[in-house]
């Protein structure tokens, strides 16, 4: 029995190691979180190299995996890239800091237009930089459907049952349906919701899957002929073969933007800004956009658009298709745990 | 016995480390709600129909993968007991040859194998059939949960088949039994221990299992344990999540006791 101490002494030295270990190395870092394939890895490379600054980089698929993953404290995220209604989210919990972005070299290759954008919900442009924003909509191989798409009835109507592809992302899924109906997507009104609800589960049968990352490279693969993605990943597609295309459904659709922010976990604001400073420059920028594909908030990535990104509305959607679209607000808790509700009895459907 | 007691030191806090503390977490969350006030909702959620729908389903999902691989792992190990023993030892190592490989890799593969305009469709309408809809869907599903645990299940009968004493089979034999009769009267009841081992260790991860689901389902059809991811990473909800897990852990234990007490009679020739 007395040699059961001698093991219990042994455990706690192990672990005492384990712990220590953990400390070692003083080495300056910083650990960013980012999208799926939302940066060119050789800007982290690049940066590394300049600034001796290691980056730890994390990734998430939804906003909402995001959220928990930032959430549960497991690591301590100094700056974290998401959509606008996380970030609003984030920001109205305290989890965000004011950073004075006028600070960074760059600051002037970001559009005005877009820290204007920005404003509707970070109105001193103190938390948010714009990395990249875009659209929701529906890129289709037009060789497998009957001439251009312009609604999302094809979605609803069975005329491409088992062909198409629907987001694995709640709010999005909710978002078609509420867009097609002609309610607005940030609707709080539970009989909306549970009509779309109704929509979605008639749907369901014909859905072929459920996908983010994935979904733009089954229908490039020829596994289905229309997915509802982010306008990026429509983009990417036409860049390897035109016949696919993207519209935004004339019913209205998502307008989102996506930014990086430093949060209250940030141990080093200054080399934080550094690291976003650098995303701003323009050959970074340049790359990012060569990989990421999305539309760009940075001025010389705009004036460098050749015809066929300025006719694309996949990155330069034209202003009347832009009007028809609505931003995400973030949702009481009420209504956030009614669609996870709704969405858990339509995912085990 | 005192040496002893200080080797299983690392053993102790893996115990402690990565069950007890989780557990300890678990049981926690499962009982408390948001604002962290006692609370049984969240394990009697598992009552609710879509959860209830769920575990029906991968229960449904785990004794049918579980059947099947029994079906398909006797055949085997009777012809590798056949086999030289150079033969046997090689073909063994052929089959757990793939488990080297990612598990999520040889999911990915699947998926290319069984999607629309995948493999499995060229072939078949490169010889003149209709191609098969079976990318996302609960039959694409069973085939990688079965083809992950299939080894397990074999090597679990194998290790009882190998130990039946060769002359029982033959006394059988030449007291007229024919192949049929040795199988069901002879290995199958030998090999009893090693087939409960091998339904333990094929049900319990296939009922528990999320990744093979989300790959291979596309997202469309959820088993219990894509329910509690979700509550984990989308809807946030970590008590709820917790109390489906407990008692999603409860019904596992309920059936393997059920197995354990067939076994404790038995010679041990289990691997677990």
């Amino acid at each position: 029995m007395g040699r059961l101490k001698g093991a219990v002494l042994l455990t706690a030295g192990l672990a005492a190691m384990l712990l220590l270990g953990g400390c070692g190395g003083e080495k300056e870092s910083l650990t960013v979180i980012n999208y799926g394939m939302y940066l060119e890895e050789s800007v982290i490379e690049g940066f590394e190299n300049e600034t001796g600054i290691e980056i730890k980089y994390e990734e998430a698929p939804t906003p909402e995996e995001m959220y928990t993953k930032y959430k549960s404290g497991a690591i301590e995220y100094d700056l974290l890239c998401t959509s606008e209604y996380m970030l609003q989210k984030l920001m109205d919990e305290g989890e965000l800091v004011k950073v004075d972005f006028k600070q960074m070299e760059h600051y002037d290759n970001i559009s005005e237009e877009f820290w204007d954008f920005v404003r509707s919900f970070d109105p001193e442009n103190a938390y948010v930089m714009p990395y990249f924003w875009g659209t929701v909509g529906l890129l289709y191989d037009s060789e497998k459907t009957n001439g251009p798409l312009h609604s999302w009835d094809v979605l609803f109507d069975g005329s491409y049952a088992g062909d198409f592809i629907m987001p694995n992302s709640m709010r999005d899924a909710y978002m078609i349906a509420l867009k097609y109906l002609g309610y607005s997507l940030n609707t709080t009104d539970e009989k909306e919701l549970r009509e779309a609800q109704e929509l979605l589960l008639t749907q369901k049968p014909d859905v072929s899957a459920y996908l983010v990352d994935e979904a733009r490279d089954e229908v490039l693969a020829g596994n289905a002929a229309i997915a509802a993605v982010y306008s990026g990943e429509a983009y990417y597609a036409y860049a390897e073969d035109p016949r696919f295309q993207y519209c935004i459904p004339d019913e209205g659709s998502n307008l989102w933007i996506d930014c990086f922010a430093v949060t209250k976990q940030c141990r080093n604001t200054e080399n934080a800004l550094k690291f976003l400073d650098y995303l701003c420059r323009e050959d970074n920028a340049r790359m990012n956009y060569d990989y990421v594909k999305y539309a760009s908030p940075f001025k010389s990535m705009i004036e460098s658009y050749g015809e066929e990104e300025k006719n694309s509305d996949a990155i330069n959607p034209s202003p009347e298709k832009i009007n028809n679209c609505e931003i995400f607000a973030p949702l009481p808790q009420e209504t956030t745990d009614l669609m996870g509700e709704l969405w858990k009895e339509l995912k085990a459907q | 016995m005192k040496r002893r007691s200080i080797l299983a030191g690392p053993y102790i806090l893996w115990i402690i480390g990565f069950t007890v503390i989780p557990l300890f977490f678990l049981v926690k969350y499962a009982l408390t709600d948001r604002n962290g006030l006692f609370t049984l909702e969240n394990i009697f959620a598992m009552f609710e129909p879509v959860h209830l729908k769920a575990l029906v389903f991968s229960t449904e999902v785990a004794v049918l993968c579980t059947a099947i691989c029994i079906v398909l792992s006797y055949p085997l190990v009777l012809s590798l007991k056949r086999l030289g023993l150079d033969k046997q030892s090689f073909s063994l190592y052929m089959l757990i040859l793939p488990m080297w490989i990612n598990f999520i890799l040889r999911l990915l593969a699947w998926q290319m194998i069984l999607s629309n305009n995948g493999i499995l469709n060229y072939f078949l309408t490169s010889i003149g059939l209709r191609p098969l809809a079976i990318a996302n869907s609960r039959t694409a599903i069973m085939i990688g949960i079965v083809y992950d645990y299939l080894p397990y299940m074999v090597l679990a009968i194998y290790n009882a088949v190998a130990e039946i004493n060769e002359d029982i089979i033959e006394a059988a034999r030449d007291l007229g039994a024919g192949g049929f009769l040795v199988f069901f009267r002879i290995i199958l009841p030998l090999s009893v221990p090693g087939l409960l081992s091998g339904i333990v260790m094929v049900f319990v991860p296939s009922m528990t299992s999320f990744v093979t689901a989300n790959i291979l389902g596309g997202g469309k059809e959820q088993l219990i344990g894509n329910v509690i991811e979700e509550e984990f990473m989308t809807t946030m909800n970590w008590n709820l999540g917790s109390g489906l897990s407990l008692i999603l852990m409860v019904f596992v234990l309920i059936s393997m006791t059920f197995t354990a007490r067939n076994e404790s009679y038995e010679k041990e020739s289990k691997i677990w």
